[in-house]
């Protein structure tokens, strides 16, 4: 469990002041001038030591990716993009740093874009989160006021200006490329890679793509020390996260925990566990939506980490954790998550604008076993039609939620449908 | 240069190419709908998905740039089962309905659901269904058929520059469309039907006529304006049902104008079937051998000097030729292939050539447009000129009229002052043509209408010596001319003789008999009480006037040469036979010939083009261009200051065919009624 000294976000639930001072006396904006003066290539090297993997779903290395932005500007101006439209269903992490702890998010922006060269961030914020900007935006007008960003920031001699973009409530607007296109002005359509953004991003110009918890906890890793971060969880899997807890317990909450840390024990301790105790639990969705569900089994002893949801099948994803007790109607919430996908499919390439569609209306019959028991072979093959074949992860997304249905519930499928056919001969 | 393995066989193609051309280049088939070569890629249908070494997914092949050492599979099963996959997802919402489609056997999903699907429909659920748009006169609509490869989108704003079709709405629910219900604004909006791989855009004139097997194609030349756009006419017995581009990447790449694709419906109207005589004030329809004798009894009795002709804008090369010689063997030396009687043509041949090559637009780096509207002139054209903007790093300057011509330019200002002004140097864009490694001048043929067109084109040329657009290799003088004949007619010398008349003096009123050679667009009323012989096509302006009519074949209907305005050689083939009684044109000509006791020395279309290219030999190059020397033409001399003007006001009816045309008028109709303002209670 993680010891409150190992804590980065001492203020998540807004108990204590958001504001500058407040910030300050929890530590933000502590010796920044001296951090970047310590050079760019010391930063990215610290930040790929510490180990940390990108908060936002895929987990790739933060340092790695910053890694590849060019070291020298060919003219062209670098951007750092900070994705702050946090649409996964069940994903409730990043709001609670934009508007109790923004001062940490304002810090790792002129970190981050002083790592990859870039003197402007564009944070691209959700749209619903209109409180959310406003505190945010509060924060950034602090730090300008008092000298931290804008011209010299901090004294560095660093020129550096935030921009907050609000999105306009789609959920591929997420997807870094498809932020970029937003941001643009252009309809949200994730763009072809390569190439990639760090050669050509927004404005075709070299940019980073990062998520808000990615960048927020820069600051900290860097004072703390890469060793402290990667001492954190396990080899692979370093640092703290924020985890929210949704559904079937006692006390659904966001908390920071250790990497790594068991499941049973993260809801147990923060959330007060399952109700009606474990044994009543029938299955959570580990990492938001997107990722397949585990049954009781797997929840038993998972690790909450990158590897080991990995090797159950599942994935980390935003750390989102939705629980659902034996009260659940497991075909019927996946069904509700398939119509979500259909209706946020952007439409541009052919497996996902169709196949989010089949699928969802298969999935709707399936919740009242309106079909053939062959047809969930057939469901299972049009997500595997989808899977891969798409120029953005939304398709994946799409397939892996019904993939977890129909590997760890078929039999309940199965029952509906024979029930079913039951009622309609009688 | 990158070395790939496709397939187990080693490639080497050029670096900066994509996967799929690399596969191609290796003789792999790769299925693909939204890939096409001349747009921006997408990647949007998944069709073109190959296997690549060490990628987790297979990748689109049509957005992956090669990469030396590259190991592409493009034949497994996992490509199969991706292929079989994609092609169901994009049928599950694609109607049934192909009895019913135009596109049927020309369809790229089709053919390719054939190749690469799966021989039944595992979808059991409801089908989308889309509410048609209404996209003007020229394209049909069946939404519901479409498969969202957003060909159309991109061909609209890259190639056509009109950005008015876009996609809107997400998912399942995105619809391609105008924003606004609107007919789409481009001279080359016929293309997207080209373009279209299944049925939702396919052609209005041309639907529910024909299928493509039932359809004789001719491969052949455009004359609606002056590019010598490469074409294939489609006919069925004695009808020409459609018209489609064939690939010239010198000329039109693979794009023609509306007119050149719609106006082919005009060629069954208005036609000149047999010949006529006026008699008593009325044309009375009458044999070729008395029609003949009524030309001959007038002819004979006329001195040479009073006796003129005059080419229209769609004569052929063999046609003005044998033309030209019955002038000659008549002692007359009156004749012009300048209808609008433009003053081009005298000195030397570079003074009336597009110089620069259309494909050579693509080198320029500064453009001066004078006087012209290309967009207008000649739309593929201008799409060249776009195309060359979007490669970025070029300067556009226009003189003459400020219209929207789909790309960015600085406006100069509308007359000779402002040319004069840039010829000498004191205008801010000569410094830019100074600057340019490949400068060009395109001088329109609205200027060269006017009365002081030699002084202008002699400014012009001095402009264009000034300002290095005359160096080796690179000659950046352009004339753009309107008349598919023209540059055909001047390398023949269809010009007035020594102290012969031209079209100006003809329209005097001075002469007893014209030989009106197709020409339909000048005064009739200035040939005064003159005998008029029109042969022609059709029932325009020229038969009206007529006192003999000769009826001719139209560009569909002969073996014929004509030059486009950059000096390249191109011949038409008959698709259909002349109408009726009428006959090609040459052959009329040679047949009047004798009846005149002047007999032409040829009597095949062989001799014909013997002695033609004997006397002209760069018209025996076909398909290519003879380079002109550079020498002097124009004049000295003042302008006057009124502002250069395009000659053409209506884009879509320029000649007889397309003023015969109903879908030419619908277009007029469509474009007159979108420039009137629409209110919210518009019906």
């Amino acid at each position: 469990m993680l010891k409150d000294q190992d804590r980065i976000f001492t203020n998540i639930y807004g108990h204590h002041d958001p504001l500058l001072a407040g910030a300050r006396s929890r530590g933000d904006w502590d010796g920044t001038k001296e951090i970047l003066a310590k050079g760019r290539d010391w930063i990215v090297d610290n930040v790929k030591e510490s180990g940390l993997r990108g908060r936002g779903g895929a987990g790739f290395s933060t340092g790695l990716k910053w890694s590849f932005m060019p070291k020298e500007s060919d003219g062209r101006p670098h951007y750092l993009v900070v994705n702050a439209d946090e649409g996964e269903p069940g994903t409730c992490k990043d709001r609670e740093i934009m508007r109790h702890d923004p001062h940490k998010l304002v810090e790792g922006c002129l970190v981050a874009s002083f790592g990859i060269g870039a003197h402007a961030a564009y944070i691209y914020a959700r749209g619903e989160f209109y409180r959310e900007t406003e505190a945010l935006q509060r924060a950034i007008d602090e730090a300008y006021e008092a000298g931290l960003i804008g011209k010299n920031a901090c004294g560095s001699g660093w020129d550096f200006d935030i921009y907050i973009h609000r999105g306009m409530g789609a959920y591929i607007c997420g997807e870094e490329t498809a932020l970029i296109e937003s941001i643009e002005g252009k309809k949200g359509q994730p763009r072809l890679k390569p190439p990639f953004p760090a050669n050509a991003g927004l404005y075709g110009c070299p940019s980073t793509v990062n998520n808000v918890e990615s960048i927020a906890v820069t600051p900290t890793i860097l004072r703390r020390g890469a060793v402290w971060f990667e001492s954190l969880g396990r080899p692979n899997n370093t640092g703290t996260k924020l985890f929210n807890i949704s559904g079937h317990v006692e006390q659904p909450c966001t908390v920071e925990e250790e990497m790594s840390v068991p499941l049973k024990e993260l809801i147990e301790k923060h959330a007060g566990g399952v109700r009606g105790g474990w044994d009543n639990l029938l299955a959570i969705i580990p990492g938001g939506a997107s990722v397949p569900c585990l049954s009781k089994g797997a929840c038993d002893s998972v690790l909450m980490d990158f590897d080991s949801l990995k090797e159950q099948g599942s994935g980390l994803g935003t750390a989102a954790i939705m629980v659902m007790d034996k009260s659940t109607d497991i075909v019927a919430a996946i069904a509700r998550l398939s119509a979500f996908y259909k209706h946020e499919s952007c439409g541009q390439c052919t497996p996902c604008r169709e196949g989010t569609g089949w699928m969802s209306r298969m999935m709707t019959r399936m919740v009242t076993g309106n079909a053939n028991l062959d047809e969930i072979d057939l469901l299972e093959q049009v997500t595997r039609q989808v899977e891969g074949h798409t120029i953005c992860a939304l398709g994946d997304a799409a397939a892996w939620p019904i993939q977890g249905l129909i590997k760890n519930f078929r039999p309940e499928m199965e029952a509906r449908i024979e029930q079913a056919k039951k009622n309609a001969a009688a | 240069m990158p070395k790939l393995t496709i397939d187990g066989v080693e490639v080497e193609v050029d670096a900066g190419l994509t996967v799929l051309q690399a596969c191609e280049i290796a003789g792999r088939e790769i299925p693909r709908f939204c890939y096409h070569e001349r747009l921006s890629v997408a990647g949007n249908c998944r069709m073109c998905l190959v296997e690549m070494e060490r990628a987790p997914k297979p990748i689109a092949s049509c957005a992956m740039p090669v990469g030396d050492g590259m190991v592409i599979t493009t034949d497994s099963e996992t490509i199969r089962q991706a292929r079989k996959g994609v092609m169901e997802f994009l049928l599950i919402n694609h109607p049934l309905d192909c009895p019913i489609c135009d596109q049927g056997g020309e369809c790229d999903l089709q053919d390719q659901a054939m190749g690469y699907g799966y021989d039944r429909s595992r979808y059991a659920e409801e089908k989308r269904a889309v509410k048609d748009k209404n996209l003007g006169p020229l394209v049909s609509t069946v939404m519901t058929r479409c498969i969202h490869c957003t060909r159309c989108i991109r061909f609209a704003t890259e190639i056509a520059g009109v950005p008015e079709l876009g996609a809107t709405g997400r998912g399942e629910h995105m619809e391609v469309g105008t924003y606004v219900e609107k007919t789409l604004s481009s001279e080359l909006s016929g293309n997207i039907i080209d373009l279209c791989p299944v049925g939702a855009l396919t052609s209005k004139p041309y639907s529910f006529n024909a299928r493509p097997w039932e359809l004789k194609k001719t491969e052949s030349i455009d004359v609606m304006d002056a590019l010598g756009a490469n074409i294939r006419i489609d006919t069925r017995g004695a009808e020409v049902l459609r018209i489609v581009p064939r690939n010239n990447d010198d000329v039109n790449e693979e794009w023609i104008s509306d007119k050149s694709r719609f106006a082919c419906d005009g060629l069954r109207r208005q036609r000149l079937d047999q010949p006529f005589v006026r008699q008593d004030g009325k044309l009375q329809a009458v044999s070729w051998d008395e029609a003949f004798a009524a030309i001959a009894g007038k002819v004979k009795s006329t001195s040479g000097n009073k006796i003129a002709a005059i080419a229209g804008d769609q004569a052929d090369c063999e046609s003005m030729y044998a033309l030209k010689k019955l002038m000659e063997s008549l002692g007359s030396a009156n004749m012009d292939c300048r209808q609008d009687g433009a003053a081009v043509g005298e000195g030397s041949r570079a003074g009336y050539l597009f110089n620069s090559t259309i494909a050579g637009i693509e080198d320029a780096d500064a453009i001066l447009i004078v006087g012209a509207d290309p967009r207008l002139e000649s739309p593929v054209l201008n799409a060249r000129i776009r195309k060359r903007f979007l490669g970025g790093n070029v300067s556009i300057g226009v003189i003459g009229e400020e219209t929207d011509l789909t790309y960015r330019y600085d406006y100069l200002g509308a007359g000779p002052d402002t040319l004069a002004d840039v010829a000498a140097g004191s205008n801010s864009f000569a410094q830019v043509l100074k600057d340019a490694s490949n400068p060009m001048i395109i001088v329109g043929s609205g200027v060269l209408t006017r009365a002081d067109s030699a002084a202008v084109l002699g400014t012009a040329r001095k402009l264009a010596e000034a300002t290095g657009m005359i160096a080796d290799g690179w000659n950046g003088f352009n004339v753009l001319h309107t008349a598919a004949s023209r540059v055909g007619g001047l390398d023949l010398g269809f010009v007035p003789g020594e102290g012969g008349a031209g079209t100006n003096e003809i329209l005097s009123g001075s002469m007893d008999v014209v030989y009106l050679l197709g020409a339909d667009e000048i005064d009739m009323a200035a040939l005064g009480g003159a005998f008029v012989v029109y042969q022609g096509h059709h029932g325009d302006a020229g038969a009206h006037r007529a006192d003999v009519i000769l009826p001719g074949a139209a560009y569909t209907e002969k073996n014929a040469t004509y030059v486009n305005l950059e000096g390249r050689v191109q011949r038409t083939q008959l698709a259909s036979f002349p109408v009726g009684e009428a006959k090609e044109d040459w052959a009329i000509l040679r047949a009047l010939s004798a009846e005149l006791g002047q007999t032409l020395a040829f009597d095949s279309l062989a001799e014909l083009r013997d002695r033609m290219t004997t006397a002209t030999p760069s018209l025996g190059n076909i398909d290519d261009i003879a380079a002109a020397e550079w020498g002097g033409f124009g004049a000295d001399g003042a302008m006057n200051n009124d502002a250069f003007a395009s000659p053409i006001e209506n884009f879509f009816m320029t000649d007889p065919i397309s003023r015969a045309s109903q879908t030419m008028a619908e277009c007029t109709a469509a474009r007159d009624n979108s420039t009137t303002a629409r209110t919210g209670t518009h019906g």
